[in-house]
């Protein structure tokens, strides 16, 4: 599920309010996009894949991440690389190949 | 609904519900075709429902006769002989277009192979819808994102006319009328947390019944995917080099990805199942990494790697998604029993081209660029010859809509009952009449409290929609499963382990707050002039 809205590098695009499919996020008085309804969110990883700004962070869990988990470390995660991971695969954002490219998996077993 | 003041009206030639590939598809052909379209999603037309999140295979076969023949016979053991050459090769005839137009106009990159042609039999979700929804725009389709459908209209003689939806974040009704309207809203995964599909909630399949339709196929709603525990991860493909195993690490004798999968379903009534991808070499385990990047975004944020560590998973249910049942279709165009409704997708019935089974998405997204595709100008020559409606529209939706009582349901209760009665394997994977004939009443207990009782208001109005539209799936699901006295395809029946030559034929159903199933007579689908 969402655990992650990093507001220090949000711009307020608004892209992850629009492409949500299930409406998590509502924009915030500051512009910077509130998670309104995390229960709806369905671990599609949908609104980190359009973060131009790698500032979003879908955990692994279908479920909410607990508040000591490594999943709700903003500061961690980045640290680690995995802030903005998904769109790095996809080559999702300037100046990155498209994954889709080479997108070939292996020969499946007769 | 009675909030008849916040009403918008929009008017169109055809109006497409649903924006996954089937919709878009289907969006891009009726524009291509000189009329004015619409498409609505519930959500959000490029990052919605099954496709948008995963990587998936598409029924792609070059032009080569041998190639071909080998592609259909596959698996037509496996679909119980249900399904039909002619529908078929038309399918790979036109996967074969459209996927070339994907790469030329969408200019999807197709991976190339090492003679430089594109290798065109997989598509990366995310890279695909996208692009899908630039050409749906470049091409002037108003797109209505965040705006499900809640209910179809008809006009004096029944045809389908437009539909109305609901402006989620506005929370304001839209009204829009059109010349035809093209169902392409999705299967049923009853909200399962397969992966993307909670948003696929059969809604396509209600709104159908409710204009006259009927369906066909929906015994084959059993498909269950393994995910680790916990996530949402249900792609299944890699687990063909996966080794099963118990918590003591011994192996579990019997489970596969394909042909063992129901052993999983029965161990996990009574411990867990781990899994490990130890059958992978080096070399495969590197272009699998490339090949679906998005599976292994889920393992190293769990820290597993998932080709030496053992890993507990589940099975989760995908119902008409990756089961093969929907609306029924009666003629080539996709058009379905009602004049003016066309129906597309996993919202339509794909047992034409892989009858009682499919295992992965390869069939389900060629039938949805096929479908989508002849939907869409199916429509678009129906809105033409007939032109726009007259103004005296009548809507046709009921259950979830309109109580007939005082609303004293709540959608989540309602959610959570159906839940209880077709998630577990012990009900809708390892069938048997003793166990379906219980559940099937309990449903159907639960039809009646939400046809008296349930309503809502403001953005909860589409979700009490998608309770009531999970109830009446469970129910013609399992009235279909009752009705198939035997196992053929994916549906198995315990108590009728073996096929029935008898019962060679697809089995319709339909009626919603009666319900019925029976045999589909041989004359009854055309294509091109040839009787099925």
């Amino acid at each position: 599920m969402i655990e992650i809205v990093a507001s220090e590098r949000c711009i307020a695009c608004d892209r992850c309010i629009d492409v949500c499919p299930t409406r998590v996020f509502d924009r915030g008085p500051d512009g910077v996009p509130v998670i309104a309804r995390h229960s709806n969110c369905q671990t599609c990883f949908q609104c980190e894949a359009y973060c131009p700004t790698d500032a979003l962070f879908v955990a692994p869990l279908a479920t909410p991440a607990p508040a000591n988990s490594e999943f709700r470390d903003a500061a961690g995660l980045a640290t680690a690389g995995v802030l903005g991971s998904y769109r790095r695969e996809l080559g999702w954002g300037r100046g990155r190949a498209l994954g889709a490219r080479t997108a070939v998996g292996p020969d499946y077993p007769g | 609904m009675t909030n008849t003041e916040a009403i918008e009206t929009l008017r169109t030639d055809v109006l497409v519900i649903g924006g996954g590939p089937a919709g878009t598809w289907a969006a891009i052909k009726a524009a291509q075709a000189g009329v004015d379209v619409v498409l609505a999603d519930k959500g959000y037309t490029g990052a919605s429902g099954a496709t948008a999140s995963v990587g998936t295979g598409i029924w792609y076969v070059e032009d080569v006769p041998e190639l071909r023949e080998a592609a259909m016979a596959s698996r037509e053991a496996l679909g119980g002989h249900l399904a039909e050459r002619d529908w078929m090769a038309r399918v790979l005839d036109e996967t074969h277009a459209r996927m070339r137009e994907l790469g030329e106009v969408q200019r999807y990159p197709f991976p190339v192979d090492t003679n430089g042609q594109p290798i065109r039999d997989d598509l990366q979700g995310p890279e695909y819808m996208r692009r899908q929804r630039t050409r749906v725009q470049r091409l002037g389709v108003r797109i209505l994102d965040h705006t499900p459908a809640l209910e179809l209209l008809v006009d004096d003689d029944g045809v389908v006319s437009g539909a109305v939806a609901l402006d989620r974040a506005s929370g304001r009704t839209v009204r829009i009328e059109a010349g035809a309207v093209v169902l392409a809203a999705g299967g049923c995964a009853f909200q399962s947390k397969t992966l993307g599909c909670d948003v696929d909630t059969g809604d396509g399949a209600l709104m159908a019944v409710e204009a006259g339709a009927v369906l066909s196929g929906m015994e084959f709603s059993s498909a269950y995917a393994i995910a680790p525990m916990g996530t949402s991860l249900t792609k299944t493909a890699y687990y063909s080099w996966a080794s099963f195993y118990r918590a003591d690490q011994t192996v579990l004798e019997g489970a596969a990805n394909y042909g063992g999968r129901s052993v999983i379903a029965k161990t996990l009534l009574s411990e867990p199942v781990f899994a490990r991808l130890d059958r992978a070499t080096k070399a495969e385990r590197v272009a699998m990494r490339r090949g679906q990047p998005n599976f292994f975004l889920v393992f190293d944020r769990l820290g597993i790697d998932p080709f030496t560590d053992f890993f507990e998973i589940t099975l989760l249910a995908e119902g008409t998604v990756r089961g093969t049942g929907g609306v029924r279709i009666a003629d080539s165009s996709c058009g379905t029993d009602v004049p003016g409704l066309y129906a597309a997708g996993d919202t339509a019935t794909r047992e034409l081209i892989c009858g009682g089974f499919t295992g992965g998405g390869s069939h389900n997204a060629a039938w949805a660029a096929s479908s989508g595709s002849w939907a869409g100008q199916g429509a678009a020559r129906f809105a033409i010859g007939r032109g726009r409606p007259g103004a005296e529209l009548r809507p046709v939706g009921g259950a979830g809509l309109r109580p007939t009582g005082t609303v004293d349901v709540g959608h989540r209760d309602v959610v959570a009952e159906v839940q209880r009665q077709v998630l577990p394997y012990e009900l809708n994977y390892l069938r048997h009449g003793d166990r379906l004939t219980p559940a099937l009443k309990s449903l159907h207990d639960t039809w009646s409290e939400v046809r008296a009782g349930l309503g809502a208001a403001g953005e909860d109005v589409f979700r009490a929609r998608e309770a009531a539209a999970m109830v009446a799936h469970g129910r013609w699901m399992y009235h279909a499963a009752l009705a198939r006295t035997e196992s053929r395809g994916m549906h198995k029946r315990a108590d009728f382990p073996a096929q029935d030559p008898e019962q060679r034929r697809r089995l319709l159903t339909g009626g919603l707050d009666d319900l019925w199933s029976r045999p589909e007579s041989a004359a009854t689908v055309l294509v091109g002039g040839h009787a099925a």
